[in-house]
């Protein structure tokens, strides 16, 4: 058994998903490859090499990967995997990059796809989340190759100390569908939600962006936290759409997770319910969000988030 | 230009999915379905494309039980020109779902596809991506704006961290964001208009396309739940929860 992993990075930094990808794979058994394909990317190799568990990292490295597009990795992933027979497992995470390019990996290879795995039993049998994260599946793939997306939460990441080799591989040549005109990058100045340990997130109740800013952003300070927020905040403009946290959003799961001004709609608790522990404050005691906030409180947040950043 | 826009009949966006006792599944029996959510934004999208004069027709697609022709027809009240079934009552994955509308869009010749960028029953997120990868065709996923001018189609896509944009060479498949656009309200003229549309029905067992399950689904059951939490009297109150019980600051 051999699992090829997708690694995630901007071809400076191994993204800290391609972490939790390698400990999904450590869980399923046998070697484990790890594939860097982008442009300059030898230092990204060379941290893949030292992730304990990898055995071997293959680093693609031409002009046509830069930009990381789904076209021309998947033909890479897909000549790659007919060319070493032998492959059992192709894992990417389950972020925005490998929900992307990992499905077209799957029909290239005429594979089903078992998405946002959250355990790996054996190396067939795999349990995921569906309907919004309220019903949960235990599925068991017939495929030759399973190809299976992992939701970065449910697995700690894998750590240092490894002395995997890294081989060259020759580039697979360029499919020209698609070009990358631009990336807007949102600059951000406090922990990555997906990697943060506490998040402070706000909802349509905050009432408008700059109270984000005075109200939320002083306790996130406070707290070391990320800043999150709900479908229904980002609609109304009042964060920008990668704060989201929800089934269209980020799933997350840090050890504390603030909802202000949040209801709590089903989309929502998609995102964050594998949080250790959920607070609420409302001022509605109505607001489902309670029925899943180990601590809640029942108050105008405008009075007691300053409340709370005082007692802090 | 001939547009093929693919629609999935789910279960409705605001009923709290209930999993079986005998955990074969989710009880759909006696709910409310409706057109994913996502798939609503690709056919407003599409209309938009047609009434901006850049598609010539919108096919609207979907794949299932012969009840998914409701879903056709609101999809045609939206604006979709034509409709097609691919009928079956076999349980169909992402990737025969992604077969059937190959065979589709080839008999139709179509130039460009929109699909949503996951379906709320299955939140699988891959037919679209499969889609692109059988038809060989450039693909943008999560699509949050789209530009389309002589072959080249520029898509500005939701990523982590942000948003990219991508210039690719038609044809193309993309699929929704939700931010691409709100679609617009269902008036009673158009959905009694979308009655008289044609739709052609083809039944998938005829195609002769491996649409067998691959993935066996052995168990499906409730995630658990979390254990009832407290209300506190205030911020002090839950200041000192947090050090003493919880331990989380």
């Amino acid at each position: 058994m051999t699992t090829l992993i997708i690694a995630e990075h901007d071809n400076a930094v191994l993204k800290a998903a391609t972490l939790n990808t390698v400990a999904a794979a450590l869980r399923i058994g046998g070697d484990i490859h790890v594939l860097v394909a982008g442009g300059h990317c030898a230092a990204v190799a060379q941290a893949a090499a030292a992730v304990a568990g990898v055995a071997k990292v293959l680093h693609a490295d031409a002009a046509h990967y830069e930009a990381h597009l789904a076209e021309n990795l998947a033909a890479l992933v897909q000549s790659r995997v007919r060319a070493e027979v032998g492959y059992t497992h192709v894992l990417a995470p389950a972020t925005a990059f490998g929900k992307n390019v990992l499905p077209r990996v799957a029909a290239l290879l005429d594979a089903s796809q078992v998405s946002d795995v959250i355990a790996i039993e054996s190396p067939d049998t795999f349990q995921r989340p569906f309907y919004a994260g309220n019903a949960l599946a235990r599925v068991q793939s017939k495929d030759a190759i399973k190809v299976l997306s992992i939701r970065t939460t449910a697995f700690d990441p894998a750590g240092a100390g490894g002395t995997a080799l890294v081989e060259k591989l020759a580039a697979a040549g360029d499919l020209g569908l698609t070009t990358l005109v631009g990336r807007e990058v949102v600059k951000l100045e406090r922990p990555e939600l997906t990697a943060a340990s506490v998040i402070v997130s706000g909802g349509r109740g905050l009432a408008a962006a700059d109270k984000f800013h005075t109200v939320l952003e002083p306790l996130a300070d406070k707290l070391g936290a990320a800043l999150g927020a709900s479908r229904a905040a980002v609609d109304a403009g009042y964060a920008p759409n990668d704060y989201q946290v929800g089934q269209t959003g980020k799933i997350v799961a840090p050890q504390l997770y603030v909802a202000v001004g949040i209801s709590g709609a089903i989309q929502h608790l998609a995102g964050m319910k594998d949080s250790k522990v959920i607070v609420a404050i409302n001022k509605d005691a109505e607001s489902p969000i309670f029925q899943v906030a180990d601590y809640g409180l029942v108050a105008d947040l405008f009075v007691a988030v300053p409340e709370l950043i005082a007692a802090l | 230009m001939k547009i093929l826009v693919a629609v999935k009949r789910v279960l409705d966006y605001n009923v709290k999915a209930r999993v079986k006792s005998d955990g074969s599944g989710v009880d759909l029996a006696n709910q409310k379905l409706s057109m994913n959510p996502f798939d609503e934004i690709a056919c407003e999208e599409a209309v938009r494309l047609r009434e901006a004069g850049v598609a010539s027709e919108v096919i609207v697609v979907s794949c299932g039980p012969a009840a998914c022709q409701e879903t056709l027809r609101s999809a045609m009240a939206i604006g979709a020109d034509r409709a097609v079934l691919v009928e079956t009552d076999a349980v169909l994955e992402p990737l025969a779902v992604a077969k059937l509308m190959q065979h589709v869009a080839q008999k139709e010749g179509v130039q460009f596809a929109i699909f949503g960028k996951q379906a709320i029953d299955d939140d699988a997120g891959q037919t679209g991506q499969m889609f692109g990868a059988l038809m060989g065709w450039a693909q943008a996923s999560f699509a949050s704006n789209v530009q389309i001018s002589g072959d080249t189609a520029t898509i500005t896509r939701e990523i982590d961290g942000g948003l990219e944009t991508l210039a690719m060479k038609l044809p193309a498949v993309i699929t929704t964001d939700l931010r691409l656009n709100e679609p617009r309200f269902i008036t009673l003229p158009n959905i009694m208009k979308a009655k008289k549309k044609p739709l052609e029905v083809i039944k998938a067992a005829e195609l002769g396309i491996d649409i067998a399950t691959r993935t066996v689904t052995l168990r499906v059951g409730e995630p658990a739940e979390r254990k009832a939490g407290i209300k506190v009297a205030d911020t002090a109150e839950l200041v000192k929860r947090l050090k003493e019980e919880a331990k989380v600051i």
